[in-house]
């Protein structure tokens, strides 16, 4: 692995992976609205389609059943395409072919057929966008056996896990946190980077609460900590990065060490992955329990337009207050 | 359903439907000159349809400005695509549906929809800026989905024995989905009261027309599905609105045609997709240049004014009129107080659940504690 490194931004991050994938692999194709010669609307995939052609980097119709229909049918051919859903609310056209082939090629044909596709999209809120370009629907993903779900929160993670995913035998949805695709910049190794999928990070260790989150929720939830930190309470933050399938070892082990937890998701509360992470440590370590597990969330309502998202989205101000009502439970 | 009888030496109810998918239909050539028949309207509405191309242009002009003012967010224009809007919605009637996209502002106006609500949408406020009795449904954001929707309307209309159409507006991409597929075959079947207006405006964000599909037309994919296609110049508003008030008449008392009519109206957009986007990265000037020669507002203009219909003073009386309308709406847009939290809450469901209340609940308690600052970013 080389040492070099490059000072990207997140969405820098993904190109690098993507262009560093396609430059290894001549079988990694991208598709997708606007991928080619616009470069993305946010130019994830910008410069990509000037170096590879319109072979490798192909500007698709506005259909996105279609995009990720034929990407399904590439990959059974031997092909690893990488669609991109321009944002996660324009999915569900393309969710039939994601759950019902994607999913389960490899099942339906006792592996002699495979689907090493990638899924890119971004996800999330906060960025003033207008209705529909906001939503944080991992867990209908996370819901479908068959699927990776991956969702990145540093530049550095996206190069690594972008490529893993990319060269994954198993479709793998990638969901960009976009309201930090250009937050922040960190070093990222040049060329070669992978980072395994199923393994969480510890952001930050403390003993008093394990606050498992992801991706965009990241951030504020390493301010919550800090302040917290200066009042005496101790959040070890675990950045859950692959949420399918859950890092259950680093979930429990944390757990194991403070005895109390909150999961902190900017999807709506109702059957998020709050609730699965609150089973995993039902399951597996419920006498270690000290107090009820917090959610600090959406809230299930939709998503609503810009003018009230700051209050819909966990806050520091919202989370450090979850977490204070866990860590005060006697 | 039963098939069809048609007989074509004996019916011509609007013979519009009988032209070839890429014979256009024009009634202003593009220096204003009469090239087709002038439809049935006064000349108070001709100039009044003149005074809603000069409104819609210039509200576009000033909610791109306020959204760069950071007045407002991310925002669709629609420079050049005045006269598709205005020209198809003068033609329904007010018990008439729209199911628009996003870019429809002026369609919805010219059907009711408020101008200061429209801006409150784009504002971010939601539902708080959905305030009409109008037949309106929400801008569909998502691209077609809107199309099955039209085609259930007309389909109710019909069961109901009304006399209601139902009208879709969506661009040249929405074609590609298969929401456009599914809603105009269903419609065919049923043979539905429905106007499918596709404002083909050439782009895509960045993907031309020539990407979106192979067939030469989008007009001629109505022959898929039984149904009639016609294609419009849409930056002649006297031709899109005959070949609507057409559409819409057949709808109505189709004789032996099919009731649903998908129309092409061909058109540019001027702008960018959205003010998000910059649209020198995959479109040369040179053409936007070529179509800013069919603008559809000097065509309009001269045409009224060399019928004698217009004059200099009637135009700088519309003009003073259209700014002022529009600074009024941007004044009520601005002036309506910022939606509280509990709106976020409302109308989720008819009756809350338990669980949504205690939320609801939670947030209010968290905001008496840390104070609302300590929610907004702004």
């Amino acid at each position: 692995m080389s040492t070099e490194t490059q000072n990207l931004t997140l969405v820098q991050a993904v190109r690098d992976a993507l262009r560093t994938e396609m430059q290894r692999d001549e079988d990694v194709i991208v598709l997708g609205e606007d991928v080619g010669k616009n470069g993305g609307v946010f130019r994830a995939t910008e410069g990509l389609y000037e170096e590879f052609g319109d072979d490798r980097v192909i500007d698709t119709p506005l259909a996105e059943s279609g995009i990720v229909g034929a990407s399904i049918g590439m990959a059974a051919y031997g092909l690893r395409p990488v669609p991109e859903i321009q944002f996660m609310g324009f999915i569900y056209p393309a969710f039939d072919q994601i759950v019902s082939h994607a999913a389960r090629l490899r099942t339906r044909t006792r592996g002699r057929f495979t689907c090493p596709l990638v899924v890119r999209a971004p996800y999330g809120g906060g960025i003033r966008a207008p209705e529909h370009h906001s939503e944080s629907k991992e867990a209908f993903f996370v819901h479908e056996p068959g699927l990776k779900v991956v969702i990145p929160s540093t530049p550095a993670d996206t190069k690594g896990l972008l490529a893993s995913a990319i060269r994954d035998p198993d479709p793998v949805v990638f969901l960009e946190p976009k309201l930090i695709y250009r937050a922040f910049r960190e070093d990222v190794p040049a060329g070669d980077h992978t980072i395994p999928l199923g393994e969480a990070a510890v952001r930050r260790e403390g003993s008093d609460v394990s606050v498992y989150t992801w991706g965009a929720m990241t951030r504020p939830t390493m301010e919550a900590a800090e302040n917290l930190a200066a009042e005496g309470v101790e959040c070890e933050v675990i950045d859950l990065r692959t949420l399918s399938p859950l890092d259950r070892e680093t979930i429990v082990d944390s757990f194991e060490k403070t005895g109390r937890a909150v999961v902190v998701h900017e999807a709506p509360k109702t059957g998020g992955l709050g609730g699965e992470i609150t089973a995993i440590l039902q399951e597996e370590a419920l006498l270690y329990q000290e107090a009820p597990i917090g959610r600090v969330t959406g809230f299930d309502t939709p998503v609503p337009l810009y003018a009230l998202e700051d209050y819909y989205l966990p806050s520091p101000t919202r989370i450090e207050d979850g977490i204070r009502e866990v860590v005060d439970f006697a | 359903m039963g098939a069809r009888v048609r007989d074509h030496d004996e019916v011509v109810v609007v013979s519009v439907f009988d032209r070839a998918p890429d014979d256009r239909v024009q009634v202003l050539d593009v220096d204003g000159q009469l090239v087709g028949d002038v439809p049935d309207l006064s000349d108070a509405e001709l100039v009044d349809l003149y005074r809603h191309l000069r409104l819609a242009r210039h509200f576009d002009e000033r909610a791109v400005n306020l959204q760069r003012q950071g007045r407002m967010g991310t925002y669709p224009p629609l420079a050049g695509q005045e006269a598709a809007q205005v020209g198809s919605a003068f033609a329904l009637a007010d018990g008439d549906w729209i199911a628009p996209s996003y870019r429809e502002h002026a369609a919805v106006h010219v059907h009711g929809l408020d101008l200061s609500d429209i801006l409150l949408y784009w504002m971010g406020h939601g539902a708080g800026g959905w305030d009409t009795d109008a037949n309106v449904l929400p801008a569909a954001v998502p691209i077609a989905t809107q199309i099955p929707h039209t085609t259930g309307l007309a389909l109710a209309s019909k069961l109901r024995e009304d006399e209601a159409v139902a009208c879709a507006y969506f661009g040249d991409g929405a074609t590609s989905e298969g929401d456009f597929h599914e809603g105009l075959n269903v419609a065919g079947v049923f043979d539905v009261p429905a106007v499918f207006v596709c404002n083909n405006n050439g782009w895509a964000i960045s993907v031309p027309r020539e990407r979106q599909t192979a067939s030469s037309t989008l007009a001629g994919k109505a022959a898929a599905y039984g149904i009639d296609g016609v294609q419009v110049d849409g930056m002649d508003p006297l031709a899109t609105y005959a070949v609507t008030r057409a559409a819409v008449a057949k709808a109505r008392d189709p004789g032996d045609r099919p009731r649903p009519t998908l129309i092409e109206a061909v058109q540019y957009r001027f702008g960018a997709h959205t003010t998000a986007d910059d649209p020198s990265v995959y479109r040369d000037e040179d053409e936007v240049a070529a179509w800013r020669q069919r603008d559809p507002i000097p065509r309009l203009e001269r045409f009224l004014r060399e019928t004698g219909r217009l004059d200099d003073e009637m135009v700088d009386d519309i003009e003073a009129s259209v700014r002022e309308q529009v600074t009024e709406a941007i004044d009520r847009a601005e002036r309506t107080p910022r939606p509280g939290p509990e709106a976020m809450f409302a109308d989720v469901y008819a009756a809350p659940s338990t669980e949504l209340r205690a939320q609801r609940d939670h947030l209010n308690r968290l905001r008496d504690r840390h104070g609302d600052d300590a929610f907004l970013k702004e």
